[in-house]
């Protein structure tokens, strides 16, 4: 039994007996969705809000560090709430790491829509901006607890620690794992060291002074204080303006 | 039976996937069972960092979806490829390392995930180490499958292979750009993206890991075993070739609409919404080709329980494949995202569709593959009934917890303020997290009984000696 040799009739028919014309096809047929819809994203000026508003990044990110420690052992920090999107402080950035490695995106977004209800219960609705440094993304897809995008100062550090160890000593109806293996844990200042730099060449402006910083700002804290600041952080970076329209 | 293809066809590697897909049917199904218990009784976290949802949520993804789905898809491409196409696999040796790389694949999965090594982006969790590890499996599986493609003894490639195909490369773009990471660790790396251009490429990902990895693919062993188990012939070559080509142009462009609202740009999302709903047709075109197959011999669902199976698979795929679309427009979906509905429309798609397709083509496989009938046909019946019975009360569920915590979420009381806070919107939950545990545990029974079946059969096959003579004929002139 051997192939027979037809001429096809049609260009449908030349693919189905040319599997090489077949796969080509194919590869360009499918590239053209994500090329159309992904490539604009990098380029188009309106995808980032600060390409309008600059105010909305730190004015002095990649110049001056975040946070140092003095010779005292006390933290010099140079942005103040408010002041715009920064990279997250090394404490912060534990509290991230462990925020991703706990799967917490699979029960909490982080990203408010443009509603009213969700204004009242959230805050203002995300930029695009206020996630320009999140590498991967924490927008998550799934509200099985409430959105965390603007969850920062809303509660005290206490309360959240309370809440991490044992969920329904403070929200009984809560469903929430408890975690207290938090508090046992210590982050290690090398190891962090090695992810700002990885971070820094994807573009995330930590200075050799943030990074130098890292170990003494981690000196005696617990992943539980990590994973608190970092929830403390969010949401608070940029003062929004609600007589602005940052986004049609 | 033709004893003869054992001559013909190289079917270890099929026959061990085949039975892997099974236990891991029962495993993946289980994790996600222990989980929906964990959402209804959070004291089973045990406050264990190895047992709480964030960690186990990813392991029941990747068992059903990698584990579950992926050993189907390679016992069914390499068993179809051969069959449609004449002749035996380019390279057995290929098949084995795709066998075994696969399965260390799943091993890693089970041993990183909860151990907290994650990418956190959403069905894409694995390491880069393992990511690096995937990606030469799923070249090998496809470079076996193209090649025993170009070396057919068949004039023409089956409709099925095409699907097959189209997964093959859409997986290899996707997973190759999702994955691009920059390592910090052995176990630990960050998205080259950041924000919202991570965003779109992750849903671009999830979505069609969904639209190629869970529905091409899966149409393509619809292609090749609705009309082997009815005995006719597909209902319509046509309708195929635009089902073919629209679900390869269209599914690609439908992940921006899990971003609707959001920071992503609103021209991403209304695209991505737009080319949703256009993608009614070339899904319910399949649908009905696959249905329509049967035409004129309804009366087999009576008595063909392997049948059976297909055939709900494809009315599962059909409501999901409708379902979608209209979540996908803005005003819906500003009501469904973020909610429990989403968790039931994937599982109408999981539960109903992939499994059920996939349950009915093991079955069929079984009978094949081992040279004897199946231990138990009443077993057959029951798992039918189980799957069935389960999943609609899984997704029962999940559409009534949706859409009341989309509702409750925005409801306002005669004061114009919120009528709900966030967490008496979790303790409405409870009843149907409770019912959605209890779907799932159903179906759980009815995927160990297709286990048990299935090993049964194994034994009786092996006991009956029926492999060794298949294997011991004489080849084909």
């Amino acid at each position: 039994m051997s192939r027979q040799k037809t001429k096809p009739k049609s260009f449908q028919e030349w693919m189905e007996v040319n599997i090489w014309g077949l796969l080509i096809v194919l590869a360009l047929v499918l590239s053209v969705g994500g090329l159309v819809e992904i490539v604009p994203l990098f380029y188009m000026k309106n995808t980032m809000e600060h390409a309008r508003f600059p105010e909305i990044v730190w004015a002095k990110a990649g110049e001056a560090p975040i946070v140092t420690v003095d010779a005292d052992g006390r933290e010099q920090w140079n942005w103040t709430a408010g002041e715009g999107v920064r990279p997250y402080t090394p404490l912060e950035l534990v509290g991230r790491d462990i925020y991703q490695r706990e799967g917490c995106y699979t029960c909490h977004s982080q990203m408010v829509r443009p509603f009213r209800d969700e204004k009242e219960r959230y805050g203002h609705y995300s930029l695009a901006s206020e996630s320009m440094f999140d590498h991967p993304f924490q927008w998550g897809s799934k509200r099985t607890g409430p959105d965390l995008a603007r969850v920062g100062g809303k509660y005290s550090d206490a309360w959240h620690r309370q809440h991490l160890r044992d969920p329904r000593a403070v929200v009984p109806e809560s469903v929430m794992p408890g975690y207290p293996w938090l508090d046992t844990r210590y982050p290690s200042g090398w190891r962090i060291q090695w992810h700002m730099r990885g971070l820094r060449s994807l573009g995330v402006p930590y200075t050799e002074a943030d990074i130098e910083a890292a170990p003494a700002l981690l000196e005696g804290k617990t992943e539980m204080d990590a994973l608190v600041a970092y929830l403390q952080v969010l949401g608070t970076m940029v003062a929004l303006d609600e007589a602005k329209t940052y986004r049609e | 039976m033709d004893a003869n293809l054992e001559q013909k066809y190289d079917l270890d590697v099929v026959r061990w996937f085949t039975v892997m897909a099974v236990v891991y049917l029962v495993v993946g199904a289980a994790v996600g069972v222990y989980i929906a218990s964990e959402l209804a009784w959070p004291a089973l976290n045990f406050d264990s960092p190895y047992l709480s949802f964030g960690r186990l949520r990813p392991l029941h993804t990747n068992a059903v979806i990698f584990a579950f789905g992926g050993c189907t898809l390679m016992a069914t491409a390499f068993y179809t490829v051969q069959r449609t196409c004449g002749v035996r696999l380019w390279s057995p040796r290929l098949a084995r390392f795709t066998f075994w790389g696969w399965n260390l694949v799943i091993l890693l999965a089970v041993i990183t995930l909860p151990l907290g090594l994650t990418q956190s982006k959403e069905y894409a969790e694995l390491e880069w180490p393992i990511d690096i590890l995937i990606a030469v499996v799923w070249l090998a599986f496809t470079i076996n499958f193209i090649m025993t493609i170009a070396r057919r003894k068949t004039s023409h490639i089956y409709v099925s292979n095409w699907f097959f195909l189209g997964m093959m490369v859409m997986i290899v773009y996707l997973h190759v750009v999702n994955s691009l990471a920059i390592p910090v660790g052995l176990f630990k790396s960050y998205s080259i993206f950041s924000g919202v251009q991570d965003a779109m490429i992750q849903w671009w990902w999830g979505h069609n890991a969904v639209g190629f990895y869970l529905t091409a693919g899966f149409l393509g062993i619809m292609y090749y075993f609705v009309p082997k188990q009815a005995g006719r012939p597909v209902y319509s070559y046509r309708l195929s070739v635009i089902h073919f080509w629209s679900l390869m142009f269209g599914y690609v462009w439908l992940g921006a609409h899990h971003l609707q609202y959001t920071a992503l740009p609103d021209w991403t999302g209304s695209l991505g919404a737009a080319v949703s709903i256009a993608m009614i047709i070339p899904s319910w075109g399949g649908a009905v080709n696959g249905m329509m197959t049967l035409s004129g011999a309804w009366d087999r669902l009576r008595t063909d329980y392997v049948l059976r199976f297909l055939i709900i698979a494809l009315a599962f795929y059909a409501m999901s494949t409708f379902e979608g679309p209209v979540m996908s427009l803005k005003t819906v979906n500003a009501l469904s995202h973020y909610t429990d509905w989403t968790i039931g429309h994937v599982h109408s798609g999981a539960l109903g569709w992939v499994a059920g397709i996939s349950i009915g083509a093991i079955y069929h496989l079984m009978t094949r593959l081992y040279h004897t009938e199946m231990y138990s046909i009443r077993l057959i019946n029951l798992h039918f009934w189980t799957a069935t019975i389960g999943t609609v009360i899984y997704i029962v569920a999940m559409w009534v917890s949706g859409i009341m915590q989309g509702l409750m979420w925005r409801a306002y009381d005669e004061y114009g303020t919120l009528a709900y806070t966030f967490v008496e919107s979790v303790d409405a939950m409870h009843p149907y997290y409770a019912m959605r545990a209890t779907g799932g545990m159903i179906f759980l029974f009815g995927a160990v009984i297709m286990l048990f079946n299935v090993l049964m059969t194994v034994r009786k096959s092996l006991a009956e000696g029926n492999l060794d003579r298949a294997r011991a004929l004489p080849a084909p002139a």
